[in-house]
């Protein structure tokens, strides 16, 4: 027990020694929720829009007004010709731009063939997609007032309303949390401890703890222990950030919510374990967690992109990382208020992950030593 | 320099090491030809041989690391098949590739160490006060050891290797890199610890240094090919020094690297 302690208050002393290891442990989490949660969000708020309007009537006065009344979008200016309209896109300030046809009223009223445009940069998808559904839904709910007014035949108005399960306000944030959360957790987790202990196999030292007396196992374990607790730390930081600086609520029990995340943590330390079994170099296992594990973890969790959108292979490839699975039960459990009931499968999928990563690198370990 | 423990009578039996017919394959290579010596109670005992010729792999099963495929090996009166686990805890072992944790300070290193082999409590602190006071290093105990030149970190991971006063201390190339002066103060705590009664098993690529061992085994691909004192070895290869005694015997491997 007491090799075990020394042992452990060395890896502290690493850890807390090495200036970078202690950022990356304890202040990149802040810098990340903080980033993600203010600066970079996908959500929608006064985005310039501009106009050409060769009509001047009625309708496009009332789409125009539509449009600029909502929170989402402010109107900047009319354009004259819509030889105007690239060099908007070029000088990157507006978010799209509404084009009407001429006699827009008129064909309206008399052909129902009324045609609007918009137009949106197409340099970055995700939001162009988003402003443009956000757009079509103001103009079809005055479409619907419009039928109700200047129509009067129809009785009854239809009003379609849009309303946004959980995350009423539309905020990123929701999203962002849970992703993070992970994120953070396998970094600190999976790729700290395969660097740590890759990092004794490449300076010797671990040859010579195999030629102590010291219990393979009991190295293994001395080298989780710090970072568990300060993966433990960091879920802490996320959740007080998330609840108290991004708003984000926990809907759901927070008993629960930190069940799961223990278990996500036990993944990923056995993913860091496997990791530093199979590699003799830092570097590698730098690589193998930031490629393997890091990159699909942003690009395949569905954090920034919906998986459902993604090729068939990427959503097969999906399945198998761990953090998509933790992601999918945290939104369900914190942003969403579901019970245990709603992630039984994302649950059982980890415990899986972690009985195999566990056996897989043990043997591995052991057969090292042979 | 002078004369061993090992050289009295009594201690000639007490063998700390007994390996008969030792052997280690892996696949279809063997890497160490079913070899048998012995190393008495304090003797310094080189273990020679070129790249590739086995030392590693021998030392590894003496330390517990490797099981043989067969043969038999006693270290420090521990099978070292079934009983590794109590010959790990018996040995002290340096590598030239270890030299301790740089960003541990002078004293946690020792701490830690002194910790793993399970040094009782009370005795880490004076004894490293004491050993610190041996080296001549009483100012660094703060020091981290990235601060220290390469010389002082090889003397002082050798003094963490034996502070837990083991039975047999296994030093793997330990002067590699290492300036002549600073090697022959190496070489002067190592026949400090032998007259301990701690028996040095160290191998090596400085043949001057062979010459400082009381018997040296020259390995030749998987076998030992010859196995006395340095003067022994001399009179019968006919030769000057020890260098070409290796030499001589390097010429026969099939392997040859030299």
């Amino acid at each position: 027990m007491r090799q075990f302690l020394v042992f452990v208050q060395k890896e502290f002393y690493h850890i807390f020694r090495d200036r970078w290891t202690t950022l990356i442990l304890l202040v990149l989490p802040i810098v990340m929720i903080i980033l993600f949660g203010f600066g970079i969000t996908t959500e929608i708020r006064n985005t310039k829009f501009a106009v050409y309007d060769p009509s001047r009537d009625i309708a496009t006065q009332g789409i125009v007004n539509k449009l600029e009344t909502s929170e989402y979008f402010s109107l900047d200016r009319y354009v004259t010709s819509p030889n105007e309209i690239e060099p908007l896109f070029r000088d990157g300030e507006i978010g799209f731009v509404v084009v009407l046809g001429e006699n827009f009223y008129e064909n309206l009223l008399h052909t129902g063939n009324a045609k609007i445009q918009l137009i949106a940069d197409g340099t970055d998808p995700n939001t162009a997609s988003t402003l443009t559904s956000y757009a079509t839904i103001l103009l079809s709910s005055y479409q619907q007032e419009l039928t109700g007014t200047a129509g009067g035949t129809i009785p009854y108005q239809i009003k379609t309303e849009v309303r946004l399960l959980y995350n009423p306000s539309l905020k990123s944030a929701y999203n962002i949390v849970p992703g993070i959360m992970g994120m953070i957790l396998m970094l600190i987790c999976a790729l700290m401890t395969s660097v740590s202990i890759a990092r004794e196999k490449e300076l010797g030292t671990m040859e010579l703890l195999l030629v102590s007396p010291m219990k393979p196992i009991l190295i293994i374990l001395s080298k989780l222990v710090p970072y568990f607790t300060i993966s433990i730390i960091n879920y802490i930081t996320i959740l007080l950030l998330s609840v108290f600086v991004l708003k984000v609520p926990i809907a759901g029990s927070l008993v629960l919510l930190s069940a799961l995340s223990l278990l996500f943590i036990f993944v990923s330390l056995s993913i860091g374990i496997l990791i530093s079994s199979l590699v003799e170099k830092q570097i590698v296992a730098l690589l193998i967690s930031g490629m393997i594990l890091m990159m699909p973890a942003v690009f395949l969790s569905g954090l920034m992109f919906p998986i459902e959108s993604m090729p068939v292979v990427l959503q097969w490839i999906s399945h198998i990382l761990p953090v998509k699975w933790f992601i999918i039960a945290v939104r369900n459990v914190m942003i969403k208020g579901l019970g245990f009931s709603s992630i039984i499968r994302e649950v059982l999928i980890l415990t899986g992950m972690a009985a195999v990563i566990i056996t897989l690198s043990l043997k591995k370990f052991k057969y090292r030593l042979e | 320099m002078k004369t061993a423990l090992w050289n009295s009578p009594t201690d000639r039996y007490m063998n700390v090491i007994t390996v008969e017919n030792l052997t280690k394959k892996f696949g279809s290579f063997t890497a160490v030809d079913n070899i048998s010596f012995e190393v008495g109670k304090g003797e310094i005992f080189g273990f020679l041989g070129a790249n590739g010729a086995g030392k590693t792999t021998a030392m590894r099963m003496l330390c517990g690391l490797l099981k043989p495929t067969s043969g038999k090996g006693i270290v420090a009166g521990y099978d070292i098949r079934s009983e590794s686990e109590n010959v790990k805890a018996s040995i002290g072992y340096m590598s030239q590739k270890f030299a301790l944790y740089e960003d541990l300070k002078v004293w946690e290193n020792i701490r830690l160490y002194a910790g793993i082999y399970g040094v009782p409590e009370k005795d880490i602190a004076p004894k490293t006060d004491e050993l610190l006071k041996e080296l001549g290093f009483e100012g660094e105990k703060e020091t981290l050891v990235k601060s220290l030149p390469l010389g002082w970190r090889q003397k002082l991971a050798f003094s963490v290797s034996i502070f837990h006063e083991p039975k047999v201390v296994f030093l793997d190339e330990p002067t590699g890199g290492v300036d002549p002066v600073t090697r022959r103060q190496f070489w002067e705590m190592i026949y400090k610890a032998s007259d301990k009664g701690i028996t040095v098993f160290v191998t090596t690529h400085y043949m001057d240094e062979a010459e400082y061992c009381n018997r040296v085994s020259i390995m030749v691909d998987g076998r030992i090919d010859a196995l006395d004192s340095p003067a022994n070895l001399k009179k019968e290869f006919n030769a000057t020094s020890m260098d070409e005694v290796f030499r001589k015997l390097a010429r026969k491997s099939k392997n040859n690297e030299l």
